[in-house]
């Protein structure tokens, strides 16, 4: 089992630990509930080091990213971040990540930390054109501040502007005295925020001044727990839950990072294209609890006539909204808002309805 | 952790506090504590006999359900109603507004087999 750099912080702040995608994750620290509003209403810290990270590097760095990608990479200016997936060949996806231009021959590719020994072998069977794929997976550590006050707070630690970055774009910069620390407005809760990549050797420098920078705004440490409830109350996709290799972008509603223009050819393009054109049968969605229950991974959806037609894919009851909200692929007949679902609680058939995304709308 | 001196324990971490025939359960502190946040206890089994060891009801916190299990076999009589509107009192005062059912024993000798607060203290300290 791996530790991050910010082991010993986690355990010195109260953090209850648990194994996670091959690390000694903190899973807590005061509680999952008030963790969670704390990212809603101040600022939370999350260790993310155990992400993976890859470079792809040289004149053929576009290239490589265009074909094993969905999203259009060729869009991205210098500084800019996009989210996208790695389709399969199969029309199922091998990981979601975020793609960083640095430059026309320098990026950086942010994978799922349970996914990294999968992609990167994906990505090095892929390389035909000759990238330079680099992964550094061991090497970064990286914090994600979350919540409305958290570029504020940040802001204390840095000379750089960073208060009015927009969403999903990054700078390098110097930060809490440490050099070439890439500072990133993206995060994965829905509370605005920003991520922050710095080397392991100045992980608990980086760590403590964050800390103590956010005290006057109330910081405080997240754990994983918080961390799926508030992506789960914004509707966002955990890999191995609501997407997977058997599942396609079209089917998961991410057909917005999947564009079909004729420069760019991809893994799966023809494929996906014809599921755009011609409908898939089945869809994931997002259901709100009219009965009183909780959904949870691994759940049945039955339809009125307690026939089977899904599976809920992720579930929880939600802090925010407090209400028992889950998402789930179904048939795409019944994939509208207000469509009637009933999900199988403990043997009994509990009436849902199929809402928008997000649950939570701030 | 917290430990009530005069209730019985098992190793699914309910307690029993015995009065008379009847009995009152609920979890521990040591339980609550690990199941974080409480928010829906469902206990669909007041009015039916049920043997020791048997789930009369489930516990949901934000990130886990787990079943809660009879420490001696007793008809459940009453469900704690507080917990409806209020769930929390479970993780607040699990020993004393937070207990779940009340039964009425059916085989009061059972009760000894569970462990002491002592000997469940040693037990859940692993």
């Amino acid at each position: 089992m791996k530790r991050t750099a910010f082991y010993n912080d986690h355990v010195a702040m109260g953090g209850k630990i648990v194994p996670f995608a091959g690390y000694e994750m903190p899973v807590q620290f005061e509680g999952v509930s008030a963790e969670h509003e704390t990212v809603r209403k101040g600022v939370g810290v999350f260790d993310v080091s155990h992400m993976g990270e890859f470079w792809v590097k040289g004149p053929k760095a576009l290239e490589f990213i265009q074909w094993v990608t969905s999203n259009d990479a060729s869009k991205l200016f210098n500084g800019k971040v996009q989210y996208s997936c790695f389709p399969n060949g199969k029309g199922g996806i091998v990981d979601d990540l975020l793609v960083y231009k640095i430059n026309d021959e320098t990026y950086l590719l942010v994978v799922n930390a349970a996914n990294i020994d999968k992609d990167w072998e994906w990505c090095n069977s892929q390389n035909k054109m000759g990238a330079e794929l680099t992964n550094v997976s061991d090497d970064i550590s990286q914090l994600a501040v979350q919540g409305p006050l958290a570029l504020q707070a940040m802001q204390k630690l840095t000379d750089t502007k960073v208060t009015d970055m927009e969403y999903y774009t990054f700078k390098y910069l110097t930060f809490a005295g440490v050099e070439d620390v890439l500072f990133s407005t993206t995060g994965y809760t829905g509370s605005g925020g920003c991520e922050i990549y710095c080397s392991n050797k100045d992980a608990d420098k980086v760590y403590k001044a964050v800390m103590e920078a956010g005290i006057e705004y109330g910081i405080k440490p997240i754990g994983l727990a918080a961390r799926d409830t508030l992506r789960l109350e914004m509707g966002f996709c955990l890999y191995g839950n609501d997407i997977d290799d058997t599942t396609s972008a079209i089917e998961a509603n991410l057909g917005w990072i999947t564009k079909f223009t004729d420069e760019k050819n991809f893994i799966d393009k023809e494929l996906l294209l014809n599921q755009k054109k011609n409908g898939v049968s089945r869809k994931l969605v997002g259901f709100e609890m009219i009965d009183k229950g909780i959904p949870r991974h691994g759940y049945e959806i039955v339809d009125a006539e307690n026939n089977n037609i899904g599976i809920v894919t992720s579930g929880t009851m939600g802090p925010a909204v407090k209400i028992g909200i889950g998402m789930g692929y179904v048939p795409s007949a019944l994939s509208k808002e207000g469509s009637e679902v009933y999900i199988k609680i403990r043997d009994k058939a509990l009436k849902a309805k199929v809402v928008k995304f997000p649950f939570y709308k701030g | 952790m917290n430990i009530k001196e005069n209730y019985r324990y098992t190793k699914d971490h309910e307690w029993l506090n015995v009065v008379g025939e009847e009995a009152f359960i609920g979890v521990s502190d040591h339980a609550q504590g690990e199941l974080g946040d409480i928010v829906f206890i469902e206990v669909p089994t007041v009015g039916e006999e049920l043997e020791k060891g048997e789930s009369f009801g489930t516990i949901e916190a934000v990130k886990t359900v787990a079943d809660i299990f009879m420490p001696v076999s007793g008809e459940v009589i009453e469900f704690n109603d507080d917990l409806e509107a209020n769930p929390e009192l479970v993780n607040q005062d699990p020993y004393e507004k937070g207990w779940i059912i009340k039964i009425k024993l059916s085989n009061p000798d059972e009760v000894n087999e569970l462990m002491d607060a002592a000997a469940y203290e040693a037990f859940a300290a692993h």
